[in-house]
């Protein structure tokens, strides 16, 4: 089993390190010129450029209430990065998001209606587990598919983000309508509100900021550990190194691409369900705002690193809270912001990960050459 | 429910599934070229929500629908530029790089929209044509041969996309650079021109698709208008095993349950809408469960070109 040498792994490391300044610049670079795409329309709407991006960076770093706002939408999109690190770097490209994000949220919002007598001690971390299976259930079905029918994870994904989207409405309209709507004869498609004691604390007072986003980002380093120090992450990572050799040395590819989509899915179930317990408070339409599409945009950004996906999601969230703000003060719709977002997308995998692949195919002809030398 | 049975209820069903599948048609069939070629093209559908827009826009300012399908073709073109761009010649992993597209596509088509039309409009798009003599055979006139031409265009797009493919050298160029590149580029096929000219003119469908919605289905527009047609048509692509006839019967097959789910609701059947809406997706995920076992995707598919390698 040679790929599984120790010198290898060594070796691999001081690549890594001498590859990531160029790996660093590259996200950076994209997103300038994403930006000044963003500014060229930005002119085209009659719109100083200067004075919209402006308002964009007092509007989400300017106050303590762009701050919290910021992390606030950092938070899920870190969650949902975190899953997609793990999917990507075992080759599973994994665009549920939306739909994982959803049935994270349903099950949250359903625990603790039904057990409303638990205290918030045991109520809390429960309730996120169970977020977090729920959002592992619905990666684990395309997972599972691809594993064992070899059923492309793409569009089964996304296949899925509808099927919870309609699944969402459903109840929302039906068992999990909020009673006090029915009563009045609001019928608001919402539920209802959650137990006080499911709540996630606060961080600042009159902010949306709770511990959610601490959470998080205990489980980025949680997902680093898992990726870098433990057997399983290893051979996560071996799958979508090389997928031919993982499989000569002896590792399941199929079910560690199955494990790390059914991985990426608890994250962002565990997104969802923080949205609802921290932040809404109850189910409601909409709840995912796009987070699971821009956390794939996070993660890219990060490196695919969990630990780069924390600036990333800060940054991507003040990009996202600035833009309403840009919104309000100089009349450019937000869509903008989702135009830049792609934009992004486009430039950082046209650059990093051919620079990354690069980096990749230097390793093997120097484990190659370690190996003809041995 | 004995209402459903009824023959003027199967025709309705039957002539909105004719309707309904139009987008498909045009944004599968596209997709196919581009993945016969070896490029995934995930970005169908921001592709088509530009089309819808452009199209929308240039027959709301100038009433000429002509102009304004032109418009979104070139709109497909410039989207399909820009996805030949990364996935070609800088090598980038294609389904990431679709779902930039798509995310590009959805934003600034939504920008636009609020920047220049604002509100909810209507215009007068592609009219319904009845064709002579067939049109007038009852029942199967109704349901086949009274549509609009975007409408007949989409089926006619069926059999020529097969002969390009099956009958011309070019199609036999697309396929190669599809299977084997590093072959086709021994023989003196420039893979990366083939695969700009696949994509683009998948794009350039994918265009058509959105304006089929936008000046000849629905004749408006609004942010997010096709809501994820684009990813169900790149779906149809593999469930039709990359030939435009098995994209014709998943397309068919899609728009059926679809438009029987929407009579249904017309009906007031008593299923939900929101679970007569999963039926199609659920349907298509198992669908494509049972179709993979057969499955011939072309080879390099997914798979950037680099001279000299492997």
């Amino acid at each position: 089993m040679p790929l599984l040498r120790e010198g290898k792994v060594v070796h691999k490391n001081r690549l890594r390190l001498t590859g990531s300044f160029l790996n660093a610049l590259m996200p950076l670079a994209g997103m300038l010129l994403a930006l000044l795409i963003g500014a060229v329309m930005l002119l085209i709407l009659k719109v100083n450029p200067l004075t919209a991006y402006g308002e964009l960076i007092s509007g989400a770093l300017g106050s303590k209430s762009g701050i919290t706002q910021t992390l606030v939408k950092a938070t899920p999109l870190l969650l949902v990065g975190l899953g997609i690190c793990i999917a990507f770097r075992a080759s599973v490209i994994n665009i549920g998001g939306e739909g994982q994000i959803i049935l994270g949220a349903i099950a949250a919002t359903w625990f603790p209606l039904t057990f409303n007598t638990w205290p918030g001690w045991l109520l809390v971390p429960t309730t996120l587990i169970v977020g977090f299976a729920a959002g592992a259930f619905w990666g684990f079905i395309p997972g599972i598919l691809k594993a064992r029918l070899k059923v492309n994870e793409i569009l089964t994904t996304v296949m899925m983000n509808a099927i919870a989207l309609q699944l969402m409405n459903l109840l929302v309209r039906s068992v999990l309508m909020d009673p006090a709507g029915i009563t009045s004869g609001t019928f608001l498609a919402q539920s209802e509100r959650l137990p006080e004691q499911a709540w996630l604390t606060r961080l600042v007072p009159q902010t949306l900021l709770n511990t959610g986003s601490l959470v998080a980002v205990g489980l980025a380093i949680v997902v680093y550990i898992f990726l870098w120090r433990t057997t399983l992450g290893y051979r996560i990572r071996a799958v979508g190194l090389n997928p031919d050799a993982a499989r000569f040395s002896g590792i399941n590819v199929q079910f560690n691409q199955a494990l790390s989509l059914t991985l990426a899915g608890g994250f962002a179930g565990i997104a969802g369900a923080i949205e609802v317990m921290g932040v809404q408070h109850r189910l409601l339409e909409g709840i995912t705002s796009g987070y699971g599409f821009s956390g794939i945009v996070a993660a890219l950004f990060g490196g695919l690193h969990p630990l780069g996906t924390i600036p990333a999601s800060i940054l991507f969230g003040a990009l996202l809270v600035g833009g309403d703000k840009m919104q309000r003060a100089v009349q450019v719709p937000n869509a903008l912001i989702g135009a830049i977002l792609g934009l992004v997308v486009l430039f950082v995998v046209g650059s990093a990960l051919w620079s990354q692949r690069w980096a990749a195919r230097r390793q093997m002809d120097a484990v190659k050459n370690q190996e003809e030398l041995a | 429910m004995n209402d459903v049975f009824q023959l003027s209820v199967i025709a309705g069903i039957l002539t909105s599934a004719i309707r309904l599948a139009t987008p498909y048609l045009y944004a599968a069939i596209g997709e196919t070229f581009s993945q016969r070629s070896g490029v995934v093209n995930l970005g169908v559908d921001g592709i088509m929500l530009m089309g819808a827009y452009t199209s929308f826009f240039v027959v709301l300012t100038t009433g000429n629908i002509w102009f304004g399908l032109l418009a979104a073709i070139a709109a497909g073109l410039m989207m399909g530029l820009l996805m030949s761009l990364i996935s070609v010649t800088l090598k980038a992993e294609q389904g990431i790089s679709g779902i930039g597209l798509y995310m590009f596509g959805l934003g600034l088509s939504s920008l636009l929209f609020k920047t220049t039309i604002g509100t909810v409009k209507t215009v007068i798009g592609f009219q319904s044509i009845k064709i002579p003599v067939l049109g007038d055979i009852p029942v199967i006139g109704a349901i086949f041969f009274n549509h609009s031409l975007l409408v007949y265009g989409a089926f006619l797009l069926v059999p020529l996309a097969w002969w390009v493919l099956e009958k011309t050298t070019w199609g036999l160029k697309i396929k190669s650079v599809g299977q084997n590149p590093a072959a086709a580029d021994s023989l003196g096929v420039n893979v990366d021109k083939v695969r700009y000219a696949s994509v683009c003119i998948g794009s350039m469908l994918a265009g058509i698709a959105g304006a089929s919605l936008s000046i000849s289905l629905l004749n408006l527009f609004q942010e997010n208008l096709t809501a994820g047609m684009g990813f169900i048509a790149v779906a149809l692509v593999y469930f039709g095993n990359w030939k435009p006839q098995g994209i014709l019967l998943g397309a068919l097959l899609f728009s059926s349950v679809n438009a029987f789910q929407l009579w249904m609701q017309v009906l007031g059947v008593k299923i939900p809408s929101d679970v007569a809406i999963m039926l199609p997706y659920i349907l298509t995920i198992a669908a494509l469960a049972v179709a993979v076992r057969r499955v011939q995707q072309p080879a390099a598919l997914n798979k950037p070109f680099e001279r000299g390698e492997s």
